[in-house]
């Protein structure tokens, strides 16, 4: 317990940093993976090759790889994030997006033909369509698997302890380092704070689900 | 794609180290002054670890892999080299071990105290500073050598960088976790420290700008340097004591005494000078340093 109350700060920090990783890389990977999808089941032939092509790329990509080009790679052609946060988000958004894209595209496709065909049948665009009648409905299908993205995505903020940025894996690293004697108490503190996100989410994932599954 | 051709120059560079050390190597096998000469005639104690291990005709040395000028490992020979490699050859020599019957085992920071207890290994040589907590585990015979945190800027020294109260206010690079980490967050809080989990990003962020020094031990910044092809330079003024023992099993007195004498031998002799001249000193083009007072405590 003296560990605790001797290290309240950084875990705490540490804690924080972890917790805003994930949630705003989680909202533009959400946007992003919107977006991508909607450009993957397009009429369009080259924003379909576009968001194929990206997904191929990211999802195929180690994420350490992803971070390393992001950190050290576009430094050669003259371009830097700000800090070493903005550029954790922009690895773990691009990456998560590629799995949000497919998620929500299995959705789509999920939804029957028919639904899509009546509404371009009422004179609503491709896009009205999508927005207003496919995707409401596939966004309900997969609740799950985006619950799975989102909790990979929580415990993949850890890549970013290897970037410079002390979330709460750098913490583990560093105390550990510091309090040798006590490393059971160093893991389970950290191992603690990653459980205090996905536990609840994965609660929250069940909930969400049984609210608005339909019955088909 | 700059990074990439780096990468490649980078195994380019260590594929002819490799090849000019093993050429040094071969050289060694012929000229027999390279290779300490093994004693013969020796005779210990009976029941002593020194006359079990030259009754076995071989020794168990725990060294790093990783740490250019004092523990590599060649990739052509399987064998580590280095400063730590030969001081353990001179200590095998005198036990009437000659060097190719050393077996050589990885030792990394976090397992050479396991080792030692387990009997893994007959003793460690792995850049293994000596300290008070450690010494509760093992004994150590040493020191052999006296290493220091130090700072690495970029070339020409574009911060006027000189000692750790410089980086007051200055961005500077560690590893996560590393002891010298800790002493720049507890003894120099105005330096803004920045950490990775490799020693090698932060020298690609000196590189590009995004720190302006490193720091960690004089020894692992020497490796940096020496690869950097002139982009970097060593301040070269320690501002930490790190000396650097042999870790033996604990409470092996008589083997420790051995070692140290054995240690000393060398210091007086010049095979210590020898060593460094053919190792780390071949990297950094510095003198042997004053071999440092044995603590026989």
């Amino acid at each position: 317990m003296q560990f605790l109350s001797d290290n309240s700060d950084l875990l705490w920090s540490a804690f924080l940093t972890t917790l805003s990783l994930a949630v705003v890389s989680g909202v533009c990977a959400l946007v992003l993976g919107t977006v991508l999808a909607g450009m993957r089941v397009s009429p369009v032939p080259p924003l379909r090759g576009l968001a194929t092509f990206y997904v191929e790329v990211f999802r195929n990509t180690p994420l350490t790889v992803v971070f390393f080009f992001l950190a050290f790679g576009i430094v050669e052609i003259d371009l830097q994030f700000p800090s070493r946060f903005i550029t954790a988000v922009a690895a773990l958004s691009l990456y998560t997006a590629a799995f949000v894209c497919e998620a929500l595209r299995s959705g789509i496709n999920a939804v029957p033909p028919g639904q899509a065909e009546a509404a371009r049948a009422l004179g609503l665009t491709f896009g009205q369509a999508l927005r207003q009648v496919v995707l409401p409905q596939a966004f309900r299908t997969v609740v799950p698997p985006l619950g799975n993205v989102w909790i990979a995505l929580a415990k993949n903020t850890s890549i970013a302890a290897g970037f410079a940025v002390t979330e709460l894996t750098a913490s583990l690293q560093r105390l550990a380092n510091v309090n040798a004697d006590q490393l059971l108490a160093v893991f389970a503190a950290v191992v603690a704070g990653y459980l205090v996100i996905t536990l609840p989410s994965a609660w929250l994932i069940r909930v969400i689900e049984n609210r608005v599954a339909i019955v088909r | 794609m700059r990074s990439t051709r780096r990468i490649a120059a980078f195994a380019a560079l260590g594929l002819t180290l490799a090849a000019c050390s093993s050429e040094a190597g071969n050289q060694a096998a012929e000229e027999s002054s390279a290779a300490p000469t093994v004693a013969e005639d020796v005779d210990f104690p009976a029941g002593s670890t020194m006359a079990a291990l030259n009754e076995a005709g071989t020794i168990t040395v725990g060294t790093k892999y990783d740490q250019p000028g004092f523990g590599l490992l060649n990739p052509q020979s399987g064998d580590p080299e280095g400063f730590d490699v030969e001081i353990a050859k001179l200590i095998a020599a005198e036990l009437g071990i000659a060097e190719d019957d050393i077996t050589w085992t990885e030792t990394v920071s976090a397992n050479r105290e396991p080792f030692i207890q387990n009997g893994q290994v007959d003793m460690v040589v792995a850049t293994y500073t000596i300290n008070d907590a450690r010494k509760q585990v093992v004994d150590f015979a040493g020191p052999y050598y006296l290493a220091g945190q130090d700072i690495m800027v970029a070339e020409g020294n574009p911060e006027g960088i000189e000692g750790p109260d410089d980086l007051a206010g200055k961005t500077v690079c560690s590893v996560e976790g590393s002891t010298p980490a800790q002493n720049i967050r507890d003894n120099y809080p105005e330096a803004q420290l920045t950490t990775y989990d490799v020693y090698s990003k932060c020298a690609d962020d000196l590189r590009n700008g995004n720190v302006q020094a490193v720091t960690t031990d004089n020894v692992i910044l020497t490796g940096l340097v020496a690869g950097s092809d002139g982009a970097f330079e060593l301040v070269g003024n320690p501002f930490t004591e790190e000396p650097y023992g042999i870790g033996l099993a604990l409470g092996d007195t008589d083997f420790r005494n051995f070692v140290n004498d054995v240690l000393e031998e060398a210091f007086e002799d010049g095979r210590y000078a020898d060593a460094w001249d053919r190792t780390a000193g071949s990297i950094t083009g510095e003198e042997a340093p004053e071999p440092p007072a044995v603590d026989r405590y």
